[in-house]
């Protein structure tokens, strides 16, 4: 058997059944032996695509993605998302095509040191230089790409090393001996928990995205009930627990919901389950839950006190650990003492729910998720692209199960939404996906039309249309006087057009109450469809300014209850919150 | 804020090409600060010994630590005990020595240093010291005045006293 051949023997006994790539010189041989082979092969039509879909298909699934791409410039587009993987720890397996073993290091053709250049990006790395090493390889990659805090794995495959001779081995054992990741508790951290979560007066959780990779949203929901802790979610861990819940207080952070933000700020106990407090969630880390304290729970040690001190960490698996704990908990028979400050909770809640219908035109974008919602059932995967839409998304929309809100979170990707959204399809069939993006971000990969067009991928892609790039617009609106230096994007294309030039269908929304039903029939017809969704480009998101505390909000925070413009809501929230 | 400190830090690694690499890259990237970094074959063919001093408070050796032993080639990290553990450099000095009278006094200084002259030329002396590196700060110091025409240092390294290893 040649190297080629047991990369694909090995990808099969890992049970791949489906790649993202793109061929090129250095693949000839591989993609060859692809020709022969049973493997489902997407081409799309630009490298960072097949990593973002196998970003996507991972996601969605929890399964590992995989996408292939040749040597050089391939290796080089495949980069942002590589490291939109590993900023949001996602489990990839990404190939690369390299120069022959006798070339490297010459400055070769479309040579680059793709090793070299992806070692910060990704967990691990590995160039085989006899195709002896494939197997093994390969193994060890889907290990440590799926298991422990998952995370992408390049691939690095010299061209003559496809083509080497090699006796296949199917069953291989793998030796790492540096990577052990701890998946259960200390059990002694966690009576510490148990106790310290019993006692609480004003106790918080906030998910994040482990919770969703570790498949603990049950846990998680059992936890919050048993002791009357209300939950907010960063940005990742949305959908984690249902944000419809009695319990549930949204998104935190920097563009997260005000009973959040203020919860946090407020409460005595904080239960970080599988988040790193990314700034973004955090704001200011000083004034961050500074009455309280803190439990942090996550699967890499190198996660807890980065950011954060924290008062008891425990490392290992979210659903583990949070299963013990809730034993623990209910063994203590300790009284519920946050009867006081769950009402609270709620109650302010209700005096603060986004206000989300608007009759304007140009349309408001609160109505348009509020249609986008409408028009989807709570199986359906959306994912958003990066910018004011995903954080109209991220705040307004209300996901009810994990892993159907896909979003570049980390590294904050433009492009990600709509081939996220490919791979999500391709990994889940069943369900139906809808991909939110900015006018922006879409068109660093509207060439993946051709994708949908050729493969028949019904995704569902809602562009946001206002012709600026909104939320760098949006910085230079309240940060830098009003400045729009290079944000507005101008009047082309007409992206109705755009996609009829792929063979994609598409419609163009611009008032109230009609993208429901246009987004209902497109889900409906089976196809791949573009909505192009004209919106009003002065709507500005409330947010805290970089550097703040999580209540000092600026911008209009809009409620149902509010419809004084006199004095800022977030203002007059800050009384009602109370101590 | 706590105190600065050089930390003495003991890695084994897998024996593996980019491995030096990704240690040294993990320092650029999360901003730590890396004074030396030595590296050798260790008492396991397939295992290297890699002696790190790096400066920075508890909290940035805890993350220091925590990152080095998330890379995948790297199977053990400890922070080691300045007051137990052995500390060594070896450094290679030229020093300018035309004279007769210059070579005495140079040997005098290799010496009382328990250094070694390992190499002679009628223009140049090559001493060998090896010890704490403030001992060899101190010999440098002292032959500076003669000229000195280069120096090749390799950084500490280091092990755990008596019967503890890592």
């Amino acid at each position: 058997m040649r190297g080629g051949e047991a990369l694909l023997k090995s990808l099969e006994n890992q049970g791949v059944d489906v790649v993202f790539g793109y061929p090129g010189g250095q693949l000839l041989p591989l993609y060859d032996m692809i020709y022969d082979s049973d493997l489902r092969h997407i081409l799309v039509r630009h490298e960072q695509c097949a990593a973002h879909a196998a970003d996507g298909y991972a996601r969605a699934s929890g399964k590992v993605g995989v996408c292939i791409a040749t040597s050089g410039p391939g290796a080089t587009n495949l980069v942002t998302g590589i490291a939109t993987a590993y900023m949001d720890s996602s489990p990839i397996v990404a190939i690369a095509g390299q120069v022959p073993t006798g070339l490297i290091g010459n400055d070769a053709f479309q040579e680059v040191d793709t090793i070299g250049m992806t070692m910060p990006i990704t967990k691990h790395n590995f160039q085989p230089i006899t195709s002896k090493e494939i197997p093994e390889m390969v193994k060890s990659a889907f290990y440590i790409a799926g298991t422990g805090r998952p995370g992408p794995v390049v691939l690095d495959l010299p061209k003559d090393i496809q083509e080497q001779e090699l006796d296949f081995e199917n069953d291989v054992k793998i030796t790492l001996p540096g990577y052990k990741p701890t998946r259960k508790g200390h059990p002694l951290q966690i009576k510490r928990a148990a106790s310290l979560i019993g006692n609480a007066k004003k106790p918080v959780i906030l998910a994040g995205g482990g919770v969703i990779i570790s498949n603990s949203s049950g846990e998680l929901l059992k936890l919050s009930e048993l002791v009357g802790a209300p939950v907010t979610t960063s940005l990742l861990g949305k959908g984690s627990f249902p944000e419809d819940h009695d319990l549930s207080l949204g998104m935190l952070g920097m563009h997260g919901r005000l009973p959040a933000n203020f919860a946090v700020d407020k409460c005595d106990c904080l239960i970080a389950v599988g988040c790193r407090f990314s700034d973004r969630t955090t704001g200011k880390i000083s004034e961050f839950a500074k009455g309280a304290k803190i439990i942090h729970i996550d699967i890499d040690p190198a996660e807890i006190g980065k950011n954060v001190d924290v008062d008891i960490p425990i490392v290992g698996d979210a659903k583990i650990i949070l299963s013990n704990l809730i034993r623990a908990i209910s063994q203590n028979k300790m009284s519920n003492k946050s009867m006081e400050w769950v009402n609270r909770v709620k109650n302010f809640k209700q005096t603060c729910i986004p206000k989300m219908s608007f009759d304007d035109t140009p349309l408001k974008p609160q109505q348009v998720i509020r249609e986008i919602a409408e028009a989807v059932d709570d199986d359906t995967i959306v994912t958003t692209d990066v910018g004011q839409n995903q954080m109209w998304m991220a705040h307004y929309f209300t996901s009810r199960k994990p892993k159907t809100f896909l979003s570049s979170g980390g590294l904050g990707t433009m492009g990600f939404g709509f081939p996220a959204a490919i791979g999500a399809k391709v990994a889940m069939p069943e369900s139906d996906v809808v991909a939110v993006a900015g006018d922006g971000g879409f068109l660093m990969v509207s060439q993946e039309l051709a994708t949908v067009k050729e493969y028949d991928i019904p995704v569902v892609i809602c562009v946001l249309d206002n012709r600026y790039l909104g939320m760098v617009a949006q910085w230079q609106n309240l940060f830098y006087e009003k400045r729009l230096s290079h944000t507005h994007l101008g009047e082309s294309p007409d992206f109705v057009k755009l996609a009829e030039a792929f063979g994609v269908a598409a419609d163009r929304v611009e008032r109230p109450g009609e993208l429901r039903e246009v987004l209902s029939s497109a889900i409906n017809s089976g196809e791949p469809t573009l909505i192009d969704v004209t919106i009003d480009p002065d709507e500005i998101l409330p947010m805290v300014p970089p550097g703040c505390g999580l209540t000092e909000i600026v911008g209009e925070y809009k409620t149902e209850s509010n419809n004084s413009e006199d004095v800022p809501y977030h203002e007059t929230a800050k009384e009602r919150a109370g101590d | 804020m706590e105190d600065q400190r050089t930390h003495i830090i003991s890695a084994l690694v897998l024996h593996k090409p980019g491995v030096l690499q990704r240690v040294a890259g993990l320092f650029t990237r999360r901003g730590f600060n890396i004074e030396s970094i030595t590296v050798g074959t260790s008492e396991q063919e397939e295992i290297a010994r890699m002696t790190i001093i790096a400066k920075g408070d508890g909290k940035v050796l805890e993350q220091i630590t925590k990152q080095l032993n998330k890379i995948i080639d790297v199977i053990k990290v400890r922070d080691l005990e300045p007051e137990n553990t052995v500390k060594r450099e070896l450094c290679l000095i030229k020093v300018h020595s035309p004279t007769e009278k210059v070579r005495a006094e140079v040997v005098q200084y290799v010496n009382i240093f328990r250094g070694h002259v390992i190499d002679v030329s009628p223009e140049t002396l090559t001493i060998e010291m090896t010890g704490a590196s403030d001992k060899i700060d101190a010999l440098i110091d002292l032959v500076k005045g003669f000229g000195i025409k280069e120096i090749a240092r390799t950084g500490p390294t280091a092990m755990s006293r008596g019967i503890k290893t890592i």
